[in-house]
């Protein structure tokens, strides 16, 4: 049984059929990528799988048990974190702030306590120091650099100790030296803390140097799968992106 | 070091100074009629605004109806004491949190219907409560007295003691709104409704329930609303559906809030303390004609134009700055006194 399982999933917007009968899984432990040309339909299954958007049809599995439809703060209590395309901090409150939001707060006694318990504040303040945002954890969060804001996005959905992280575009827009920064944070967390990615990515290099299997999507359906060099050699694939 | 105890001493300090400055003004500064009646007002306003921010500033939901609760407090508590015969003087003033509850169990059912829209949408609806409350207060005649109203008991407390049980309770009253404030911007629930201010959405995506969140903090500020209501009304004596669901209140909260600084403890404090005294010299100068009303909307045009975060998150941001800049220049000058000292020693060893 995969971690996280989408089955046969359509959904429309109006005359657009953003995903059509796509089904892909994501195997506990491993990086997996998700590439396709623009248009295929990657966000929208990210969207679907969140909680962000309803299926038409199909079922989203975790652990084997249907997440399908749930509402985002459901689906990321049970433990799937994701980050956005266009980066969604919270810009008028400070760094350390942000890495409070994800905290647990699930009884009225939690709620009404201080904003940051002193463990609370260690693992923020370690967070911060693993991804390089220690020095501004008074900073308001919109004052950032865009490539500090990527590593903050990252950052405070760690607090939540998700068991699986969805990254939309992580290397967008980020110079190269953050980009293998980037990719060493993913597979240090992969590694020692057993966390399941999904990636969603343009920049080929960082995915194939990456993932352990890259998934190749194309008009809303999942057209190939396997290892990186697998799918870079399958004509299929190449057809997609080049449409032959 | 020393700097840092002696700032963390300065905010107690400075509470307290306010607190005891406060509550001798009435009796000890400005024992004067018209000084104390202004002061009330204040007190009142800024329990209404303080408890208007709890929402509109934490969450950054603009209402502009909260005004229903200003009115269902200060019905409530006009009928309560109609009603059970109530006589004029302390007693009237138990009947507060009373005021509170009605408001805050009103404001459920508003807020559920409403707080589906966001934005503009919400803004304009909540505006639609107001009429909706005024049309209802002017047509249930048998209940609210129509367009007569109801009159509120007559106080015993004669001249120069008229204002002081007002200003006290309204003091006292704002003292709790405050520390609710204070404790909702320090807690996670407060942390949860800023973050929905900033990106509802993505707080949702990290386990925030924007829907319980923002209803309770809409219900909350409501009891403190229809508190600020009943002392208006107890206050001036009488209620009539202008007054009570009076869209003037509405602007008056949402420029006190934006001047002061939505989403601070302060910021709303500061505003109420600046507008109240300043409305009320408009109304004496220019009541008549409502010439008023058209400086109060180009005061809070101009507010929104050139104060947009407000006075309170104005001041922080600088002093932020200044601390930031004070502390390089501080490095600096100790960089600079370093690598001075060598040379001063060798030009003195050359002097000997």
């Amino acid at each position: 049984m995969s971690l996280l399982e989408v089955q046969a999933v359509s959904k429309a917007f109006g005359g657009i059929q953003a995903l059509s009968s796509c089904t892909i899984a994501v195997e506990q432990g491993a990086i997996s990528g998700l590439i396709g040309p623009n248009g295929s339909g990657k966000t929208t299954l990210f969207n679907v799988i969140t909680g962000y958007e309803k299926v038409d049809v199909g079922t989203v599995l975790f652990h084997g048990r249907s997440i399908t439809n749930s509402t985002p703060d459901r689906v990321f209590s049970l433990g799937i974190g994701r980050t956005f395309q266009l980066t969604r901090i919270f810009p008028r409150l400070t760094v350390l702030e942000n890495m409070h939001i994800a905290a647990r707060r699930e009884r009225i006694k939690e709620l009404f306590s201080r904003w940051s318990s002193t463990h609370e504040q260690r693992q923020a303040l370690e967070l911060l120091e693993f991804v390089n945002l220690l020095s501004h954890k008074e900073t308001p969060a919109g004052n950032l650099s865009y490539g500090q804001k990527k590593l903050l996005e990252f950052a405070l959905i760690l607090v939540a100790k998700p068991q699986v992280i969805l990254l939309d575009e992580p290397a967008g827009g980020v110079n190269p030296t953050m980009i293998n920064e980037l990719a060493n944070h993913i597979r240090t967390l992969n590694q020692q803390q057993g966390i399941t990615f999904l990636v969603v990515e343009h920049n080929m290099e960082f995915v194939m140097g990456l993932c352990h299997t890259v998934n190749v999507m194309h008009r809303g359906a999942k057209i190939a799968e396997g290892p990186p060099d697998h799918v870079r050699a399958n004509p299929e694939v190449l057809e997609a992106y080049l449409g032959a | 070091m020393k700097t840092v105890q002696l700032s963390r001493l300065l905010r107690p300090i400075a509470l307290l100074t306010l607190v005891v400055f406060v509550g001798i003004f009435p009796v000890v500064i400005a024992p004067n009629d018209t000084f104390n009646t202004i002061a009330v007002f204040t007190l009142i306003g800024a329990i209404a605004v303080v408890g208007w921010n709890i929402f509109s500033g934490y969450s950054g939901y603009i209402s502009l109806g909260h005004s229903v609760f200003y009115g269902i407090g200060a019905y409530t508590f006009g009928l309560a004491s109609v009603d059970w015969h109530i006589p004029g003087g302390w007693e009237p003033f138990l009947l507060l949190p009373l005021a509170g509850l009605v408001a805050g169990i009103v404001a459920l059912p508003l807020g559920w219907i409403s707080l589906r829209t966001r934005r503009h949408t919400f803004i304009v609806i909540s505006i639609a409560w107001v009429f909706i409350f005024q049309l209802l207060a002017y047509n249930m005649r048998g209940f609210t007295g129509g367009s007569n109203g109801v009159f509120m008991p007559l106080t015993p407390w004669i001249a120069p003691y008229v204002d002081l049980p007002f200003y006290y309770v309204a003091f006292a009253v704002l003292i709790v709104a405050v520390f609710v404030s204070w404790w909702i911007r320090h807690s996670k629930y407060g942390l949860g409704l800023l973050a929905i201010r900033d990106d509802e959405d993505r707080a949702l995506g990290l386990g925030v329930k924007a829907g319980p969140f923002k209803l309770s903090a809409y219900v909350i500020s409501a009891v403190f609303v229809g508190m600020a209501g009943a002392i208006y009304v107890y206050y001036i004596g009488s209620v009539y559906p202008e007054i009570g669901f009076n869209p003037v209140v509405d602007l008056t909260m949402a420029i006190m809030g934006f001047l002061g600084g939505m989403g601070t403890v302060a910021g709303p404090l500061v505003g109420a303390l600046l507008v109240t005294p300043f409305q009320q010299w408009l109304d004496l100068q220019f009541g008549g004609q409502g010439v008023n009303l058209m400086i109060y909307g180009a005061l809070f045009l101009m507010i929104l134009l050139l104060l947009p975060r407000g006075i309170v998150p104005s001041l922080q941001e600088r002093w932020r700055t200044w601390r930031v800049g004070h502390q390089t220049k501080l490095a600096d000058r100790i960089r600079a006194t370093n690598q001075e000292k060598p040379a001063v020693m060798a030009e003195r060893r050359g002097e000997g």
